[in-house]
Order: structure tokens, then sequence, then C-alpha cells
């Protein structure tokens, strides 16, 4: 397959890549072996948050299976920002697709101590910032307040080189708003949702299931609310949008797309299919030869609400 | 032992189901995949009607031990206990599945000139059952269960001396199969445990084993929605902090390891 998609100067083979948490390159090799990289799923590959000190992650139960999804509660397991250089790296550099590493820092010190150590390996091409973490200001998720989130973008932007990627969450009141802070301050993209904010009670106790209390909503269920935040970003922004939420078929990607997104993330159906990378984007390959209109003539389809903003969508 | 997955998931079809007892044991014609060790895992979905159950579920493949593996077939047993199993469960010869795998590290022989006793019960026949014929000579096996029609499981170890506890008492010994454990490490504690079954019966011949310093390898299981490694659901807890994920770093795991085996 040739290079079809520019991402911010990164030319990938498709657009189809991981969502952040959603595929463990290095566990999958133990699992698979070799040839997950012979066949290797996503056109880029997301790492997983990465934070300045190791987390164990959150006490089990973890996962709630939900109509047409999951919530889970992971809680960021990770080996810390030392042990993933020393590690982790070496063994994503074997990637044959080039590395996004996933970084969230609890105060804005800790986030550009993140950014300028991944910024300065060559063996990562850009640089996704998670914002799900709360401001200890004002007690909300820094990614959910434009403030914020715009005053941590200006403040990290010039350390970084690379691409700079802002991960967006749903539970915001204007998911728009926040992009367009993300955007005015320098972001180079912006990828959504994250999931959905929600909460498993124990049927017999009436109490939360999850070890870490509530946990985030993903899978089919919430498709169309990514595809109704996705549009509404790519109507506000003019940086490339990174649209995910419940894409199990290539029409869902190519609906993400007609939304205005340059690349589609797969999440969960990662888990239920492992390959499901490498099948979306064949099939949306498939899907974008069938609908290219023959002429500029063409206006038999009906046009989406929203106008792609991508030149390469 | 882990023999690897081929990558990706991949559709086969049933060609035999009957019930056992209490269970259902599915076998299912998976030509081109490789030989599995015992203890090893994969993930299960019916091809058709996953989703249908109540609450619109199952949505998350789920992970069973296989049972056999020869000849081209994969046989694996359930209980239907909830919307994962019912619909597995309803599944007949020409259905389709898809299935990932094999899973996980699997057990590892004995060392030291120990004997194989092998202990468990309910749903945790499979790789019990698997690792008896791997290991041959026909080792010793306990196995406990609720009650009669339950107990017919152990028709399923058929390559082990098979003694079985019944909670009822209804087959066998009255009681629990750690009590029966317990008796055969009086005899003879030099061996190393195999074991695999419910949770309390689980953490039972963990505390079992710890008391009296005899090794054991435990196949656990836990609510897990990708079976290797990318989701980080099916964490158990350490003795020496952290977790371990239990379908790649498992699901065999020494007992030593572990502080408790979780309730769910």
């Amino acid at each position: 397959m040739s290079a079809v998609v520019d991402f911010c100067g990164l030319r990938l083979e498709h657009p189809i890549v991981n969502g952040s948490g959603t595929f463990d390159a290095i566990a999958a090799r133990r699992a698979f072996g070799d040839a997950l990289l012979v066949d290797f799923p996503f056109s880029a590959f997301v790492s997983k948050t990465i934070t300045l000190q190791p987390r164990a992650g959150n006490p089990p139960p973890r996962l709630w299976e939900a109509p047409a999804g999951m919530i889970n509660s992971i809680g960021l397991p990770n080996r810390g920002l030392a042990g993933y250089l020393e590690h982790d790296l070496p063994q994503l550099a074997r990637l044959p697709v080039p590395l996004i590493t996933n970084v969230m820092g609890s105060t804005q010190d800790e986030v550009a101590r993140l950014v300028e150590a991944v910024d300065a390996r060559p063996e990562i091409a850009a640089i996704e910032l998670n914002v799900s973490c709360p401001n200890v200001r004002t007690g909300l998720d820094i990614g959910a307040d434009p403030q914020s989130l715009g005053s941590l973008v200006r403040a990290i932007r010039p350390l970084a080189r690379k691409p700079l990627i802002v991960k967006l969450t749903p539970n915001t009141a204007d998911v728009a708003a926040v992009a367009a802070a993300a955007e005015r301050e320098g972001a180079d993209a912006v990828s959504l949702v994250n999931t959905l904010r929600a909460l498993a009670l124990t049927p017999a106790t009436g109490r939360p299931w999850l070890g870490g209390g509530t946990g985030g909503l993903s899978g089919p269920a919430i498709r169309h609310v990514a595809l109704a935040q996705v549009a509404a970003v790519a109507r506000r922004v003019s940086i490339p949008v990174v649209g995910m939420g419940g894409v199990t078929q290539p029409r869902h990607a190519l609906e993400l797309m007609a939304a205005g997104a340059t690349l589609v993330a797969i999440g969960t159906e990662n888990f239920r299919d492992p390959r499901a990378g490498k099948r979306i984007a064949t099939g949306l390959k498939s899907l974008q030869i069938a609908k290219r209109p023959s002429t500029s003539m063409n206006t038999s389809e009906p046009r989406p609400e929203v106008d792609a903003n991508c030149a390469n969508s | 032992m882990r023999t690897l997955a081929p990558f990706g998931r991949r559709r086969v079809q049933v060609v035999r189901a009957e019930d056992v007892g209490a269970y259902r044991v599915l076998h299912a014609a998976d030509l081109d995949g490789p030989l599995p060790a015992a203890g090893q895992f994969y993930m299960l979905a019916a091809a058709a009607g996953w989703g249908a159950g109540e609450d619109e579920r199952p949505h998350l493949p789920r992970a069973f031990s296989f049972l056999r593996a020869a000849g081209g077939e994969l046989s694996f047993m359930l209980e239907d206990v909830g919307p994962g199993t019912h619909r597995l469960a309803g599944l007949v010869a020409g259905d389709e599945l898809w299935i990932t795998g094999p899973l996980g590290a699997g057990f590892r022989p004995p060392d030291g000139g120990r004997r194989a006793l092998l202990a468990g019960g309910g749903v945790g026949i499979p790789p019990l059952a698997a690792w008896a014929r791997e290991l041959g000579g026909r080792p010793q096996a306990l196995l406990g269960f609720r009650d009669r029609e339950h107990a017919a499981g152990a028709a399923l170890m058929e390559e082990a001396q098979v003694a079985v506890a019944t909670d009822d008492g209804s087959v066998g010994h009255r009681g629990l199969v750690t009590e029966l454990l317990a008796a055969e490490l009086a005899r003879d504690a030099h061996a190393v445990v195999y074991a695999c079954g419910p949770p309390r019966m689980l953490e039972a011949v963990r505390a079992l084993c710890g008391e009296r310093g005899v090794p054991a390898q435990l196949a656990l299981e836990a609510a897990m929605a990708c079976g290797f490694g990318a989701c980080y659901g099916c964490v158990v807890a350490l003795r020496d902090g952290g977790y371990a994920r239990i379908c790649v770093d498992g699901p065999v795991l020494d007992a030593g390891r572990l502080e408790a085996v979780p309730a769910h």
C-alpha cells in the first residue's frame, strides 16, 4: 500500500489508527509473535498514556459489559516516563509504523517534563496529550474547560517540535470550544472522543461495581455521540481531527471522515477483533473507491450536513 | 508453556455439541490452528446473535480454556450462567464461532521429582483435563462439584484418576475438594498442585498449599475484554505489589505470587 494520508506531516499508509490504551503492541507481540508486525493493523501506533511516575492502575474489578459496549476503569497503569523510555520505547520503535506517544500530567510542570522528554526521542513521531485529569483549582477536568486547556497548551507548545495532538474529553458542555482553544494555542491536531463517564452498579447491592467508582463508556453505544462531537469540532477548527468512538465497520469510519475526521481511531473493537484496524482500513478503501464521484456534476448523493475540512479526507 | 496464536480472530464451525450433566461441550473444527498448551485459552463469540441477549449483551468475546485439542478439533466446556455462555450453549452443529487463540501461558511441568496433583472443579475442569492428557501417566485429580448433575462433568477427565467431592454428598466425598486435597497432601506432600475452579475453591487451594509449603499453579479466570493484553481489565493483585494481567501473564500463575484469589 502506498502512502495515502498526510497527517501533520506524517505520511500514513491509511487513515486507521488505534485509540490510546486500546491496543498494547508489546503484549500483542507476546500473544501473536512476529505475525503482528507483518500484518500490523494501524497506520500509526498510539501508545497508552504515560505519566511521570509509574502507576499500578485502579483496583479491580475494572470492566463492566454494557449494552453494545463496555465501561472501563483501568486507571492508566504504566511504567512511568523513565520505564517507558527505557523498556517500552525500544520495543515500540520496532513497529513498522510511526509512533505517537500519549502523555498525561497532573500539573503543568509534569506535562512539560513529559513533553520535553518525549520530544527529544527520534523514535517518536508525534505527541498526544491526554487532558482528562482534574484541574487542581477548578476541579474540572482540564480538557473540559477551554481556559484551563488553553493555558496548558500555551505553556507546553514551545517545548515540542513534534506534532502535538490534544485528546479531547466528551464530558464537557462545549467540546468545540475546547477544541478551538487547543487550536488557538498551537495544537497541530485534536482527537476525540475519549470515553463517556459512566456508572455501573452491583446488582445485589446497588453499590458501584468498578473498583475506581465510575468508569468510561465505549463501544457502539457511543458511536453517534462521537459522530456529533467530531462534526461539531471539525466545523469549528481547521487543524486535522482524529475521530473515534464505537467504530466496528468500515462505513462507520467513512461516516466520521464525512463529519470531518482526517484519521479514524479504533478502540473497543480491537478487543473483539485484534485485526480490526486492518479489516476496517481495507474495507474503507473499497468504500472510498466505490463512492468516488465520477464527475464533479455528480450530485445524486445527499451531501453530509457538515463539510469535511481536510483536503485528504 | 505458550503456543503463539495466529494474528486475528478466525471463523470456525461447530461440528458437534452435547450436554454432559449440567455442562455443555462444544466441538469446533480448527483445522489451521496451532496445537495449544494445557492451560491456554481462547476468546469465543458466536458469529451470529452475539448481542441479542438480555441488555443487548454479550458484546465482548468470552474466555475459555480448551478441554481437548486434537485432529483439527477444539473442544470447550461451559455452563449456561450468563448472556455469553447462554448464547454459546445454544450453538449446534453447523453454527459458527469467532475464535482468537491459543492465548496466555499454560501449566509448567513439576520439577524436583514432585508428582503432579490436580485439584479443582466446576467449570475449572478443562485446563486440568488438558493437563492430565499432556502429562500422561494418569495423574491424581481431585474434583469438587455442587451436586450429582454437575459431578457428571468428572467424566471429562478421562486421563486422570479422579476422586470426587460434592456439596450435597450425592457423589463421592460429602464436603469440599480441599478436604480431599488436605488428606492427599498429608499422605504425600512432595507434589505440585495444579488447580482451576470457582474463585472460593481456588482461594481455599491457594491458602492450603501456602500453609503446607506445597507449590501450586493456579489457572485463574477473570472477566476480560480482549484476551491479549490490550484492555488491562483482567488484573489480579500480586503479593509484591502491582498487578498481573491474567490474559498475558497468566492465566496460570504461581500461587505464591498472589495475596489472594479475587472473588470475581
